[in-house]
């Protein structure tokens, strides 16, 4: 079988099998968020955590409850960083220096998982599986819980109640998130994958030199790290390291995780509204997105697109592993950057400019095709109410999305969710660029340097995680700035999003009219799809022209 | 005041023991249930699929190895030793293949380094396999993404046949058909390339006489 076809196979598998999962998962997670029945286990987890997991919320009350969980998961993360030193497992690593603690928390409870440190020489086993991964399960839970709460605002009228914080969070890790890491981890360790408590091991190799072999429980962190779109490798290299990622059949299963909530969760919206076909529409934006970003990166990728480099070696193989290749790195660094995922089995610093330059394009429009757990659906949601209210303002009505109306105060939150996330990238590059010693940074000159920069603030706003890894981000003010930058860029779209869950909610839903748009149709999904790209387009690309498109040119 | 102070401590309290609860859960019983499994069912691949020689781990079949002369002090690379074949080049360290430092070089794609870099390795990978340097394969000159890649294109091992059959006195044929036993197909047809792992390959390469 020659490249090509065989490069197609697995894209095709693995459309198919997202396919084959959509209506099952989708279905379960909604009767998950809706279901009346509490299991024995749940019952147990809220009597020993002391919340009333019944009390509907109000959206502020709702709201308080992810902050004070998030808050207080972000203390509790730094003192553990602080703190390794003197925990079991610690395999004799240092307390983790405070910026970096800082970073790392901010990172991991706000699904970042940007890595200012290397795995393997930083932390220990105890950090990693009851510090970092705990979050990889709970951050997932929050982003589908927020979402959760916006699709109650569509569905309920004439209530103040969005949803109870600590029940959904509860249901998402103990029905959703644990069962399948469960299965999967095993999967992965049958197919290669590490899963042991050894630190590292002194080999004497084959040709008879020495070499450090490293050990810990991965594989269980790596598949929270895909299905909860987290996206923190267990070691440096991240899902390129061959214990993460053994082989090219792992790879495939990584993909399809870190996708596969996020594919289903439409499927779940419209089964909670009502109507299949609202899900069906959202569902096809993502796919048209996600299609058309593998179809460019992969071309840019096999053909060298305007690298020297490629062209001096015979093929874009610097910073991918030879067991993956050209098809099944460009899948994966596609599939990662539009979720908030992060993981990467490819150097992306090393990508060619169009390849590159398309991964940060890929965050900037948000994360939502799929997106994150959770978060890519609200964020897919609120460009559809942005669509509606552009469809209204042409034809002079007053915009609908499912029965509810868009007013003045649901289109300002609409708004400031959209402009919360570049405002955090375009202003966080520009203060690095101003300040010499954070140009500095920057291992490659010109505007691929730049490009790093404006990658690194990109990955972080938008919750992602993953790096243009030539820079140097270590330091006290990269440390500070990108987990400010996670923090605001996690926290503020999820005040609005529940600001808007709560706003809509208490209406009357209003008669759908002969005059009411049409949401589930193929023109809603051109409409979408065109109000992502133009409004992303717009907002980002005087930062884009300095970076990959002027390299791409040069 | 007080009261709503009270309040807010006592949700952050709350969420402290929600937060421990998650701990305990997912953090200590998931990942020690997996390793349960994982020991129990699959150990070899748990523990790193080692490979041993009388029962002392020389390598695990996933981590790529250097396979050179010991290093000379006036030397600040290790020369490649002919009688093996030869890894893919390695970012992971100062000296390749160091599994306490995985990573990749991160240079971009018209780095000027970089560039230069793959030319000198195409020159002397071609002199020390005795080809054409327009002959030989991108990963030959090119460093993976971890830096611990175990595997080399078989275009690529084809190549170093001659010279490791030379330096080892061995007939070239048997060496060909000892590459040719090592190339894996895609897995199920389709997925990812296919590939030769050095270190595997070299293991067996020891054994043959």
């Amino acid at each position: 079988m020659n490249a090509t076809l065989a490069g197609w196979l697995q894209i095709i598998a693995l459309v198919g099998a997202l396919g084959l999962t959509f209506r099952p998962l989708g279905d379960y997670m909604a009767h998950v968020l809706t279901s009346p029945r509490h299991w024995r286990a749940e019952r147990l987890v809220y009597r020993a955590g002391g919340v009333h997991a019944d009390a509907e919320q109000t959206w502020p009350g709702y709201l308080r409850s992810v902050l004070a969980f998030s808050m207080v998961s972000v203390l509790f993360l730094y003192g553990f960083l602080r703190l390794q030193n003197h925990l079991l497992l610690s395999l004799g690593t240092e307390p983790v220096a405070p910026d970096l603690s800082f970073n790392t928390a901010a990172s991991f409870v706000t699904n970042t998982n940007w890595q200012a440190y290397s795995g393997e020489s930083a932390l220990g086993h105890l950090v990693q599986m009851a510090g970092l991964a705990v979050q990889n399960f709970v951050s997932a839970a929050v982003g589908i819980a927020v979402v959760a709460a916006l699709i109650r605002g569509f569905t309920r009228k004439k209530t103040d109640r969005v949803g109870n914080f600590w029940q959904d969070l509860t249901r998402i890790v103990l029905r959703v998130l644990l069962p399948i890491s469960l299965v999967m981890a095993v999967v992965l360790v049958a197919a290669g994958s590490i899963e042991n408590f050894h630190g590292f091991e002194s080999i004497t190799t084959i040709a008879g030199r020495h070499q450090s072999v490293p050990g810990g429980p991965v594989a269980s962190q790596e598949v929270i790290k895909e299905l909860g779109t987290n996206g923190g490798g267990f070691y440096n290299a991240n899902s390129a390291h061959p214990f993460e990622n053994p082989n090219a059949f792992t790879n495939w299963l990584e993909i399809y995780l870190l996708l596969v909530i996020g594919f289903a969760l439409p499927r779940t919206f419209g089964k909670m509204v009502g109507d299949n076909r609202q899900g069906y529409a959202i569902v096809a934006v993502m796919a048209l997105i996600w299609a058309a970003s593998v179809a460019i990166v992969t071309a840019n990728e096999l053909h060298s697109v305007s690298s020297t480099a490629g062209h001096a070696a015979g093929g874009m193989l610097e910073g991918k592993e030879q067991r993956f290749g050209i098809w099944a790195s460009a899948l994966f660094a596609v599939s990662t950057t539009l979720t908030s995922c992060g993981a990467i089995n490819s150097a992306h610093d090393s990508l060619t400019p169009g390849g590159g330059g398309l991964t940060i394009f890929n965050m900037m429009l948000g994360e939502i095709a799929p997106g994150g757990t959770g978060s890519g659906l609200y964020g897919i949601l609120i460009l559809a109410v942005v669509a509606v209210f552009i469809a209204g303002l042409m034809v002079g009505r007053t915009p609908e999305y499912l029965g509810k109306k868009l007013r003045g105060r649901e289109m300002k939150y609409a708004s400031l969710y959209i402009l919360t996330t570049p405002a955090i990238v375009l202003a966080g590059t520009g203060v690095a660029m101003a300040l010499p010693g954070e140009r500095a940074a920057m291992l490659n000159h010109g505007p691929h340097g730049f490009s790093e920069v404006l990658y690194a603030f990109t990955s972080a706003a938008n919750n992602n995680g993953s790096a243009f890894a030539g820079l140097s981000a270590n330091t006290v003010w990269y440390n500070t700035a990108l987990g400010l930058a996670m923090i605001l860029g996690r926290f503020l779209p999820m005040v609005f999003v529940l600001a808007l869950a709560g706003s809509l909610a208490q209406q009357q839903p209003v008669p759908v009219t002969a005059g009411t748009l049409p949401t589930h149709r193929p023109q809603f999904v051109g409409l979408l799809s065109a109000v992502i790209l133009i409004v992303v387009g717009l907002t980002y690309l005087p930062a884009l022209a300095l970076g990959p498109l002027a390299e791409g040119l040069h | 005041m007080l009261g709503s102070l009270a309040h807010v401590v006592r949700h952050h309290l709350a969420a402290l023991r929600m937060l421990l609860v998650f701990t305990v859960i997912t953090g200590i019983a998931y990942p020690l249930v997996v390793t349960g499994i994982a020991q129990g069912l699959f150990p070899h691949q748990a523990n790193g699929s080692m490979i041993k020689d009388s029962g002392r781990p020389v390598a695990s079949a996933l981590i790529g190895q250097n396979f050179d002369h010991p290093p000379r002090t006036d030397q600040t690379t290790p020369a490649p030793d002919p009688r093996w074949f030869q890894p893919r080049p390695s970012a992971a360290g100062s000296t390749g293949y160091d599994p306490t430092r995985s990573g990749a070089s991160n240079l971009g794609p018209n780095n000027a380094t970089l560039s230069k870099t793959i030319a000198q390795r195409r020159t002397a990978v071609a002199a020390f396999d005795g080809v054409r340097p327009g002959s030989v394969p991108a990963d030959a000159v090119t460093a993976s993404g971890s830096g611990l890649d175990p595997d080399i294109s078989p275009a690529y091992a084809y190549e170093q046949v001659n010279r490791v059959a030379r330096t080892r006195g061995l007939d070239p044929a048997a060496v060909r058909r000892l590459v040719a036993a090592h190339v894996s197909g895609r897995q199920l047809g389709f997925l990812g390339q296919e590939s030769v792992n050095v270190v595997q390959l070299n293991h067996d390469l020891a054994a043959l006489k």
